[in-house]
């Protein structure tokens, strides 16, 4: 979950909201900040919706997205902002400074925007290896070039040993919408369907297995990658019956799917079996008794399309490399509402709650 | 997936369907109670209950092992940790799991030094690697996870590893069994026998619930298949009129049991004269300690413990919860003050926990849209 907000009422003066913020009533009651408030479940949208919203949104009313849109004059834009604090640095599929430009990218692609350019902050720890950085900034170097985005600003601040696991990475993404694409979890109708756009959990649990902390080992990369291109495809075809995207990073698939139940009212209902999971990733699952739907991802998309669009965008994602395992796992039901419910192929069902608390801190 | 895939296949589950229909007289209700936590989360998780014909009714056990730990003993645990020179350690389970002075994990926001481990070699590992500070495991579970931690410290004391100890509280299921068969309020029908306790405990320690109590026994594996063939050979007998202790899980359970486990469990520990349980009060020879030789690595003798006695909130209704008297949505405070974020009695923070299991898999389902 991100903490941007759409604001498609920029007539609105944000400073007055502002001063009238003291009046916004704070419902966040922990005592404490715990690793749970940053694992992207309950404990997270507690934090954004009970503090960050009600003191620094103008409109907190409205559904968290992944990114802003604001319009000036005749010009609109999309806006998001991330922190990258993964450990460890690098990891099979990735490192922490593609993923700091593609996660960035990914969280204005879903709100379907295309970015163009993007700013960086790097609190690094004393003692880091300058090979660390360089290596983490040509990394964000390719990525960006591969995106055809330009980064315009930045800052650097450094920290004491210990302090800051070598390295964390903050990126902010400007962009433009892309033409015809209305992201809007209220938009959501009964038979719309949910489209995959591959196989889930292989970021989270290849961190996990990164890590070493298991005597596990298996044949699995981090999904960590662009998916601009996938819904550029998948626009061409289906702009008109895209009605929500989400990437479902921390808090995985099941996350991103109870906050758009939520937001929308209705239910989503996924046949268990249609759902992609490599043998690795059930496997650890299975082992370690997580289940897939919360295990972060950070190269897929999740998509609700109107059902007359949606072999129209299907088919787009096939033809594009990196779409050819994209499925429909689901559809819109008005039950169970606001929650989402697994059907298996043997008659049984279940509810999937979001993610509580925090299986695997520090993934993205 | 091997072993996992031609548990779930579809058409061999609806097969076993059809046969428990078929079986299942309809003039009778059936209250089958699966011990075992590892299998009420496989029942919630496979949706078995949409499965299975309204008769046959599965009421859920107390062979969570976090669920009967009473909230006393967490802040024990706790208490010892907060010396800055002690690092405690325990499964990720454990974490959530309220005490008086709140969970291991709020501890740790406080500043405990608070780490999850897998294993508890892990944690003699982190004793290893850290000379300078004490690692303390705080072990719970049934005979499942009992043997792991005899091992840890057969080789702690081999090493010679000081700076390590382990705050027991592993329970035997036997006396839990028994502890519901006594209890007045229960009527139940057969059991669904654990299935990774008697991996290492084998069948035999069951034969006097079928001898005795005249209830059958069938050890169950926890894919879908296995639960719903357990059920299937549990109708057998009750169609037959008989009572037997019965292996489904026979790829796993031997009938002796691990011997090897039961061994190294021998060496290390012995019965305590009684323990408290959650929700079940004090129930006699029903836990181990570390025996005298083992003494060094015993926390509960290296550290000054408060012995911490801790009733549960009195509108929590647990006890009857983990008897199978009570459903979880029948708790009054089930999903309003007690949530799995938020839990207030235990069975709400295990995923092996009936509340919980009940709360994420089932809880919402009939909810209808009103938009």
């Amino acid at each position: 979950m991100r903490s941007t907000l759409p604001l498609r009422a920029p007539e609105e003066p944000r400073l007055r909201s502002l001063n009238g913020a003291a009046a916004s009533a704070v419902r966040f009651r922990d005592a404490r900040i715990e690793m749970a408030h940053g694992a992207g479940g309950k404990a997270s949208r507690r934090l954004v919706e009970g503090l960050f919203a009600p003191l620094l949104f103008a409109n907190s009313a409205q559904p968290l997205n992944d990114a802003a849109v604001l319009s000036f004059d005749s010009v609109t834009l999309a806006i998001t902002t991330d922190s990258f604090v993964v450990r460890p640095l690098q990891f099979p599929g990735g490192s922490i400074g593609e993923l700091a430009v593609n996660g960035t990218l990914n969280d204005l692609a879903v709100s379907g925007a295309r970015a163009h350019a993007m700013t960086a902050t790097f609190v690094l720890e004393e003692g880091l290896a300058t090979a660390v950085l360089e290596a983490e900034v040509r990394a964000m170097a390719n990525a960006l070039q591969d995106a055809g985005v330009a980064l315009v600003a930045g800052d650097t601040k450094v920290v004491e040993r210990g302090k800051a696991d070598g390295m964390y990475i903050t990126t902010t993404g400007i962009g433009r919408p892309l033409p015809g694409i209305v992201v809007d979890a209220r938009s959501v109708r009964p038979g719309d369907k949910v489209i995959l756009s591959g196989p889930i959990g292989d970021h989270g649990i290849t961190i996990l297995l990164a890590r070493g902390d298991l005597d596990l080992e298996a044949d699995l990369a981090s999904d960590t990658r662009s998916v601009l291109p996938m819904i550029e495809a998948m626009a061409v075809q289906a702009a008109p019956g895209i009605r929500w995207m989400r990437d479902p990073t921390r808090g995985g698939v099941a996350t991103s799917l109870n906050e758009l139940a939520r937001d929308c009212g209705l239910g989503v209902v996924m046949s268990e079996d249609a759902i992609p999971i490599r043998d690795e990733v059930r496997g650890a699952c299975e082992l370690l008794g997580l289940d897939p739907l919360h295990i972060a991802n950070e190269g897929q998309f999740l998509a609700v399309v109107a059902p007359e669009y949606a072999t129209a965008a299907l088919n787009a994602l096939e033809l594009t490399e990196g779409g050819e395992d994209a499925v429909i796992i689901g559809e819109m039901c008005p039950e169970p509402a606001c929650a989402v419910l697994v059907t298996t192929r043997y008659g049984g069902s279940r509810i999937v709650d979001m993610l509580v608390g925090d299986p695997l801190p520090r993934i993205c | 997936m091997k072993y996992v895939d031609e548990f779930r296949d579809p058409e061999l589950i609806s097969k076993a369907a059809e046969e428990i229909r078929r079986l299942a007289d309809t003039g009778r209700h059936y209250r089958i109670m699966e011990v075992c936590g590892g299998h009420t989360h496989a029942i919630y998780r496979f949706g078995l209950k949409d499965i299975l014909p309204s008769n046959i009714e599965l009421i859920h056990g107390p062979g969570c092992p976090v669920c009967v730990l009473p909230m006393g003993r967490i802040d024990d645990g706790l208490s010892v940790a907060r010396d800055p020179g002690v690092i405690f350690t325990a499964f990720g389970d454990m974490m959530r799991v309220p005490g008086a002075s709140g969970s291991p994990l709020e501890h740790k926001a406080r500043g405990t030094d608070v780490r999850i481990v897998y294993s508890p070699a892990d944690a003699l590992q982190l004793a290893r690697k850290n000379p300078e500070r004490h690692v303390m495991f705080f072990a719970i579970g049934f005979e499942t996870t009992a043997p792991s931690t005899a091992l840890t410290l057969i080789r702690a004391r081999a090493e010679g590893v000081k700076n390590f100890s382990v705050f027991c509280n592993h329970v035997t299921i036997v006396p839990a069994i028994r502890a519901i068969l006594d209890s007045p309020d229960m009527r139940l029908d057969a059991f669904i026998g654990p299935g990774h306790v008697s991996t290492v405990i084998g069948c035999r320690p069951y034969e006097w619930i079928a001898r005795n109590e005249g209830k059958p026994v069938v050890t169950s594996g926890f894919e879908p298949l296995d639960l719903l063939q357990s059920i299937v050979m549990l109708l057998h007998q009750l169609r037959a009129g008989e009572a037997r202790v019965e292996n489904q899980y026979r790829r796993v359970v031997p009938w002796e049991g691990n011997r090897a486990a039961l061994k190294a469990m021998a060496e290390v520990f012995e019965l305590r004269p009684y323990f408290e349980w959650r929700g079940l009060g004090f129930i006699s020879q029903s836990a181990l300690k570390l025996r005298d030789e083992y003494a060094e690595w015993d926390a509960e003798r290296r550290f000054p413990i408060p012995g911490a006695r801790i009733t549960d909130p009195k509108a929590a209704q647990c006890g009857e919860v983990l008897k199978g008297v009570l459903k979880p949505a029948q708790c009054k405070l089930f999903g309003r003050e007690c949530t799995p974020e938020h839990p207030i009695g235990a069975l709400m923070v295990s995923t092996e926990g009936s509340c919980a299991a009940h709360y994420h898999y089932e809880h919402r389902k009939n909810l209808v849209s009103v938009a």
